[in-house]
């Protein structure tokens, strides 16, 4: 499954991933993981490397988590959270965010770019949304350095 | 981790997953996984024939874990849980993963991608399903009361319908006075009966019967407790009524569409929509006038405002009721012209035959395309109707008429206070959404929120009543049983690694963490007491947090806020979550430039590829 004209591993230092930037998508059970399917049932297209873990909440994702998403491979990790949304917490944007900015820092301190990491409000029929975000997120990690 | 034995099916959903998801590849490309014991694919996992394949393998290979990979997990978990339950396997030794919605449906553009990705997807499945481990729900018993929101038609069926099954139920009425849409209906399709007087009978029904709690002028304005045993304010005159339900139905009904001022003429003397027309039929005797004139010609414009970038459903219900209302016409002004500009005609089912009547009776139809829609314009004091009609070979004909009747549709009523207080699922259309329309038509992804009637699409009121009942059916398995069983997938605190320090108790949103007498580990015997454990600096043998399996609500914003990583949420534990990152990345390129060790959660070493494979992905 060697792609044609993109052949070629990334080398370490090289200045952007010379493959498609594997992304993992954080979702929601109710609200933004129905968004992404959504998505897909409408047949609106993003990249295959991205993928999706579906949880009840955003608030309940290890910072440790997310970092292992990175020493794992992964390029990029996109939080489709439910912004006002969460049937759980009234302030789960706060929490999330918190988690957010306390994974960035444990990047930043590894010497990683914090904008590999990446929340938006994904709500439950946002299907364009997701798919324009992860798509625009995706080129976005593509451009940094490897 | 002890060896596990999973069974794996990979579903073809038709062609749905296979026509872009090479399926044998990636049964292929998991029938080595360690703990696999049986993979195989499926044209409909969700078939009879294939459960009963599944349930067989389960029983026959001493199955102790479940991978399907077909659909979303709202269409069929329940489905694969309750098979696995009767085979013998504990429903959540079973994982679903999404390979149509999150894989070949968002991916038709590229199947080798596809592909691959389900292969990622489903070795993720199979890695979180080495660490399930059987739950057994907790049992609490219900309360026998349901809240009924919107004393519509649907409502008050429901209403009645539960009543008869033994459960007090609370109908909820924004307006002064039940009845809804119906109750201000006169002679209604097929059968032409009367709406007010359909209401006028439920409304005696319903104070027949003591059990009916009815509230108008009243709002539910919040919504707490756990499944079966809700906890729920309605405002009703200025105060506020707390009332303990078991669940809740909420029918609150359409909204016609408004056509914008100039759409079609509209805003123009003579140019009405149905419901207008309606009305004015309704509220009138004799021949139908206009201008005090008695009304000689009419064109009706279907699909206004429906089927369109704005609106892109159906409403199904309006051609009935527009040719219902031409035979109602032709019986009140005999001889008057009747013109249907019609896009496509449902008339569905007996409702043809009201076609066939009309048609009969004089009524012309003529059918304009999609993208060609009639114009409707008003010369010398006159309303004309053009439109290029289909059936005569695409011919433009002029029709003068009196009046002009723009068929509009159903949409969603604007409810966001409600949708607030119950977190609805709203659709891309505005509507309710339930989880499935054939196969769980009535329940949402909300627990103790049962939704029906036109708020979740638009119905006739025949097809309203049947959805009202079917939530009366479903409302009234879940509690007549007496009990619910609370999803067992909570969260629990390793009361080994807990520090005492509490965070979790404020974490909680829902106050299911408490702080408890810790089990000491060795030989034990002594139990701390609170004055204690409040004197001195949390430590082990202090109090340890322990969570109420009845309060908590499976949200896990507790675990991450452990500074010991003692917290894990059942189906979602750090080992499984772990495990399902590492599946996912398994076919990824190396992780270049960032090689050599990482200490991972709990002081784990990390494994690190030294090395990229050179396989590029795509």
């Amino acid at each position: 499954m060697v792609g044609g004209g993109s052949a070629g591993t990334a080398l370490a230092g090289a200045a952007t991933l010379r493959r498609p930037p594997r992304i993992l998508v954080w979702s929601t059970n109710m609200i933004s993981d129905p968004g992404i399917d959504l998505a897909g049932s409408s047949h609106l297209h993003y990249p295959p490397q991205v993928v999706v873990i579906s949880l009840p909440c955003t608030s309940g994702i290890k910072p440790a988590w997310l970092l292992r998403a990175f020493e794992q491979g992964f390029d990029g990790v996109f939080i489709a959270s439910d912004g006002d949304e969460c049937g759980y917490l009234a302030d789960c944007s706060r929490r999330s965010a918190g988690i957010v900015a306390e994974a960035q820092a444990m990047l930043g301190r590894r010497g990683m770019d914090g904008r590999r990491l990446r929340m938006a409000a994904i709500c439950s029929v946002c299907a364009e949304p997701f798919a324009r975000q992860v798509r625009e997120f995706a080129r976005a990690v593509a451009e940094m350095e490897a | 981790m002890t060896s596990r034995r999973i069974g794996v099916y990979i579903c073809h959903c038709g062609g749905n997953i296979s026509d872009y998801v090479d399926v044998p590849a990636v049964v292929g490309a998991v029938r080595d996984e360690p703990d696999v014991v049986v993979v195989r694919d499926a044209m409909f996992t969700c078939s009879d024939l294939t459960q009963q394949e599944i349930f067989s393998d389960i029983v026959e290979h001493r199955l102790d874990g479940l991978v399907v990979a077909s659909c979303s997990p709202k269409l069929h978990t329940f489905t694969f849980r309750e098979m696995a339950r009767r085979a013998g396997l504990n429903p959540y030794e079973y994982t679903q993963v999404n390979i149509r919605e999150q894989c070949s449906w968002a991916h038709t553009d590229d199947p080798q991608g596809a592909t691959r990705k389900a292969i990622s997807l489903v070795r993720a499945g199979i890695a979180g399903t080495r660490g399930t481990r059987p739950l057994e729900p907790t049992v609490v018993e219900t309360t026998q009361r349901v809240l009924v929101v919107g004393g519509g038609l649907t409502g008050m069926r429901a209403a009645i319908g539960l009543a008869d099954l033994g459960l007090a139920v609370v109908l909820v009425e924004k307006t002064a006075t039940l009845g809804g849409r119906v109750g201000g209906m006169g002679p209604m399709f097929p059968h032409g009966r009367v709406g007010a007087d359909l209401v006028a009978r439920l409304r005696d029904d319903i104070g027949r019967r003591p059990a009916v709690t009815v509230l108008t002028g009243a709002e539910l304005v919040a919504k707490s407790g756990t499944y079966g045993n809700y906890h729920v304010v309605v405002a009703v005159g200025g105060e506020r009524r707390e009332l303990a339900v078991g669940q809740v139905v909420v029918a609150t009904g359409f909204a016609d569409y408004e056509p914008h001022i100039g759409e079609l003429g509209y805003g123009m003397p003579g140019v009405l929509t149905l419901p207008e027309l309606v009305s004015r039929l309704d509220s009138s005797h004799g021949p139908l006038l206009h201008d005090g004139r008695r009304v000689g010609s009419i064109a009706y414009l279907y699909c206004v405002g429906s089927r369109n970038e704005e609106h892109s459903h159906c409403s199904k219900y309006c051609c009935s009721a527009t040719v219902h209302t031409a035979l109602r016409i032709t019986e009140r002004n005999p001889g008057a012209r009747q013109y249907h500009v019609y896009r496509d005609m449902r008339t569905y089912g007996r409702n043809e035959e009201m076609l066939t009547q009309s048609r009969r009776r004089g009524s012309l139809y003529l059918k304009f395309a999609d993208d060609d829609p009639p114009e409707v314009a008003r010369e010398h004091g006159r309303l004309e109707v053009t439109v290029r009609d289909l059936l005569s070979a695409g011919e433009e004909i002029r029709l003068p008429v009196d009046l002009v009747v723009l068929v509009t549709g159903m949409v969603a009523r604007q409810n966001r206070e409600l949708v607030d207080v119950l977190k609805l699922p709203v659709g891309r259309d505005g509507f309710f959404n339930e989880i499935h329309p054939k196969l769980r038509p009535v329940e949402t992804v909300v627990d103790g929120v049962t939704i029906c009637g036109t708020c979740q699409g638009p119905k006739t009121s025949a097809e309203s009543v049947a959805s009202g009942l079917a939530a009366v059916t479903h409302v009234g398995a879940m509690l007549k049983r007496g009990v619910a069983e609370l999803d067992p997938q909570v969260a629990s605190v390793n009361p080994e690694a807990c520090n005492g320090c509490a965070v979790c108790v404020e974490a909680c949103p829902f106050g299911a963490i408490s702080m408890v007498g810790a089990p000491r580990p060795a030989g034990g015997g002594h139990r701390v007491t609170p004055a204690e454990a409040g004197s001195g600096e949390a430590s082990p043998g202090g109090l340890v947090a322990a969570v109420a399996a009845t309060g908590c609500k499976g949200c896990g914003a507790c675990a991450p806020v452990c500074p010991t990583g003692a917290i894990d949420l059942a189906g979602y534990t750090d080992a499984q979550v772990t495990a399902i990152i590492d599946a996912l990345a398994m076919d990824l390129p190396g992780p270049e430039g960032r090689t050599g060790d990482v200490v991972g959660p709990g002081g784990a070493r990390l494994r690190v590829a030294a090395e990229a494979p050179a396989e590029v992905v795509r």
